[in-house]
């Protein structure tokens, strides 16, 4: 049973790091485009942006009701990140639509295209720092530290930074490859497939990063990977489609659903490597001591209540959510 | 500010926020899909005008209201840790279930306000539909878990820690029947009462037309018929009251002392001093007969708890006040719209009756607001009621207040460019909608 649901929160926190993902990197992408690119990322969002941040609703609902110890303690200790986060998603989704709403188009329009914007980038960076403070293991609940040791050291260093801006490009490169697919205009399909490509270097150049910063922090991430072989194999196989999907970006009619299958599975597999160096442990502490999954689970009852409620819930919302695709995605693109 | 008094305010303020936010995205996807069934039925365009400026509005609305709920599940742990630790396996359940029904919501949604021109029109009125129905469907779950903050359940609390959880008895908790309807009722009263306001008062300014005439109607016959039901409801609620939170009834009616028979204080100001209510008006026996059926029965008042275990009765009394005075005023307007609509129709388009309608709109949501505080204060100390004081639960983080300041900040910018988006809105309907001009 706890096994399941552990499937299923992983499968949610996928999905949400690839749609959500998406979903941030297209703020960040319209940064470096023209007017004429909002309009087409707008279009391309408005629809399935708030499904997309469901996904994140459905994993923290799963991890306070089965693993209620570790959402507790996360949010207690890492309660400025969270609230970073929470200022963005916020901003970012009222922006986003108050700019596809108003009826008026005048100069309020910048505002929101701003606030959009920024909210695009600080996001992500923040979702990245909250996930290297879980791994980095110097949380600690003794709040006879002082304040900066308990509420600020955990996650404010250079290896959660570099996870930070680690997140905002890999989103940003997700969302590139995803626009390719959106756009009918020769110029702009150009545009996003040199962005594609951009961003895979840039997200490839921050992976390489992020293990220099783990050993500079003193967190030994490359020998983890070295040490298990699952996860060393998904890493290169992730490395590896870069130049298959390279190979895709570079033909004159992009094949829209290869690049997307790449990109997904490149994710996935980096998540389920980094989920087995990780495994079974969800917040490691500066004690040595870590709440796993095995050691925060709510009782059996809960658990089985959890479960029900999420076959039956996945039941209605899987072929919902492949019809909302379908309806925009899939006809949009062939018409 | 201390840091336990601003988490309670930033609490209060992000839930008072939400609200109204989730009424409006309960209510609303009804009221689109009522109008959008009456334009397939009869092919009036003034239908489908309708639908489609309301869906207009319903998008911000709805938008907004999913990241104030996103922003909620995570507030619930970042300011009541302690809370959420114990709470979250026994009351998970209607939170996933929750979870599921938005998520419905949210699909069924992105289908209904971008499909027009992709679907089939039934199969788009169906979405709009499960949208209404997931929407509701949500708001009972979501308040059935707080219902189980004043009624716990479903575990035993052995050495400060639950044992034996059963959650589905916690979800079916005592109270979560009656809260619920009480809620929906509430949403249904609040949005519908406002919408047909605005409407109204856009005739009043611009002259009766089609557009503006059949949306007061359409949104008075869910208004009404829930304004007429609602007080009954809140009766079968102040009866479970008594006989479950006794203070917080004590508290909502300002009784101190225990009294037979208990008299009904209406309106005043309470004064914890000298434990008594100005400038109040006293029904002999009234309190005694709503609460038990009797004039003459005893009623417990705030003497029988010790000063710790009592509820703050100033905010909660008053609030009680405007909420009751709201909802007989809504349930007065709903009963004489129902009357004039049998059978003196013509009164309907009288100057007078459209402006009862255009000034009726803000007390819906008064009441839901003040309806709100009264449960939440009201059940104060305790978080868990019974079980775990709130000032348990609450974040060890010092410097609480600053995030308090911050997301009231924002939450009053978002406020008012909302509105001023809905001006913006409303001032350009005839613009867009022929059949606003139709007179």
């Amino acid at each position: 049973m706890l096994t399941i649901i552990i499937i299923i929160l992983g499968a949610s926190f996928l999905l949400y790091t690839l749609l959500g993902g998406a979903d941030f990197g297209a703020g960040i992408i319209e940064s470096f485009a023209g007017k004429r690119e909002e309009v087409t990322i707008s279009k391309a969002m408005a629809p399935v942006w708030e499904a997309n941040h469901v996904w994140l609703i459905l994993a923290v609902v799963i991890l306070f009701t089965a693993f209620p110890l570790v959402y507790s303690s996360l949010s207690t200790v890492l309660h400025i990140p969270l609230m970073m986060v929470l200022l963005g998603i916020i901003c970012r989704g009222s922006a986003f639509t108050f700019r596809h709403y108003d009826i008026v188009i005048d100069k309020s329009h910048k505002y929101y295209t701003l606030l959009f914007r920024v909210s695009s980038f600080v996001t992500p960076i923040f979702l990245g720092i909250i996930l290297g403070a879980m791994m980095l293991g110097r949380i600690t609940f003794d709040t006879t530290k002082g304040f900066y040791e308990v509420f600020v050291a955990p996650w404010l260093n250079l290896f959660c930074i570099v996870m930070g801006i680690f997140s905002a490009c890999l989103f940003a490169y997700l969302s590139a490859l995803f626009l390719v697919g959106e756009t009918t205009i020769e110029r702009e399909r150009k545009m996003y497939v040199r962005f594609s490509k951009r961003f895979m270097l840039l997200t490839m150049l921050m992976g390489l990063l992020v293990f220099i910063a783990a050993s500079i922090e003193g967190h030994d991430l490359l020998s983890d990977f070295l040490h298990s072989v699952t996860s060393l194999i998904t890493l290169i196989l992730a490395t590896f489609l870069c130049p298959v999907i390279w190979h895709f970006l570079n033909k004159q009619k992009n094949k829209t659903i290869y690049l997307r299958i790449g990109a997904g599975l490149q994710v996935s597999l980096i998540l389920i490597g980094w989920f087995y160096i990780q495994f079974p442990v969800l917040i490691k502490m500066k004690s040595g001591s870590s709440l796993t999954f095995f050691n925060t689970q709510a009782p059996e009852s809960t658990l089985q209540q959890l479960l029900i409620a999420l076959l039956a819930g996945l039941i209605l919302i899987i072929p919902g959510f492949i019809y909302l695709f379908k309806v925009f995605k899939i006809k949009s693109n062939s018409q | 500010m201390n840091d336990f008094l601003a988490a309670r305010m930033q609490m209060a303020f992000s839930l008072g926020f939400h609200i109204i936010f989730a009424c409006i995205g309960m209510t609303m996807p009804v009221l689109m899909a009522f109008s959008e069934w009456r334009w397939l039925r009869t092919g009036k365009t003034v239908f489908l005008d309708i639908t489609k400026a309301w869906s207009r509005g319903v998008a911000i609305f709805f938008a907004v209201g999913a990241v104030s709920g996103t922003v909620l599940s995570f507030e619930l742990g970042l300011l009541w840790p302690t809370f959420m630790q114990h709470a979250g396996p026994i009351i998970g359940m209607p939170f996933s279930w929750e979870g599921t029904a938005f998520f419905v919501e949210a699909i069924a949604l992105g289908i209904f306000l971008y499909g027009w021109n992709k679907l089939n029109k039934w199969v788009h009125w169906a979405s709009g539909v499960i949208v209404g129905i997931s929407g509701v469907m949500s708001g009972i779950f979501v308040v059935s878990a707080n219902a189980w903050m004043n009624s716990p359940s479903g575990f035993d609390w052995v050495n400060g820690k639950a044992i034996n959880i059963d959650p589905v008895k916690a979800m079916f908790n005592a109270a979560w029947l009656e809260q619920s309807i009480h809620m929906i009722l509430a949403a249904f009263i609040s949005t519908s009462f406002a919408v047909a306001g605005v409407h109204a008062y856009l005739i009043l300014r611009k002259g009766a037309n089609a557009f503006h005439t059949q949306a007061v109607k359409t949104a008075l016959i869910f208004g009404s018929v829930a304004a007429i039901l609602q007080p009954f409801s809140g009766d079968f609620s102040a009866k479970d009251i008594a006989k479950r939170q006794p203070a917080k009834l004590a508290a909502l009616e300002a009784l101190y002392k225990t009294s037979k028979p208990a008299e009904l204080i209406i309106g005043g100001i309470p004064n914890d001093k000298e434990e008594k209510v100005n400038y109040a008006l006293h029904i002999p026996g009234g309190l005694s007969f709503l609460t038990h059926g009797n004039f003459k029965a005893e009623v417990t008042g705030l003497d029988k708890f010790p000063k710790r275990d009592r509820p703050p009765v100033l905010i909660t009394h008053i609030a009680f006040q405007i909420m009751v005075a709201s909802g007989i005023l809504l349930a007065f307007i709903s009963v004489l719209y129902l009357v004039f609509s049998i059978n003196w129709r013509h009164i309907l388009l009288k100057k007078w009756w459209i402006v009862l309608v255009a000034c009726a709109t803000p007390f819906g949501f008064l009441a839901v607001e003040a309806g709100w505080t009264v449960t939440e204060t009201g059940r104060q100390p305790w978080i868990i009621y019974g079980i775990m004081r709130t000032e348990d639960a609450v974040s060890p983080m010092p410097g609480l207040h600053y995030s308090f300041y911050i997301i009231t900040a924002v939450y009053i910018l978002l406020s008012l460019i909302i509105i001023w988006l809905m001006k913006r809105q409303i001032s350009s309907i005839s613009q867009y909608y022929n059949s606003a001009n139709e007179t």
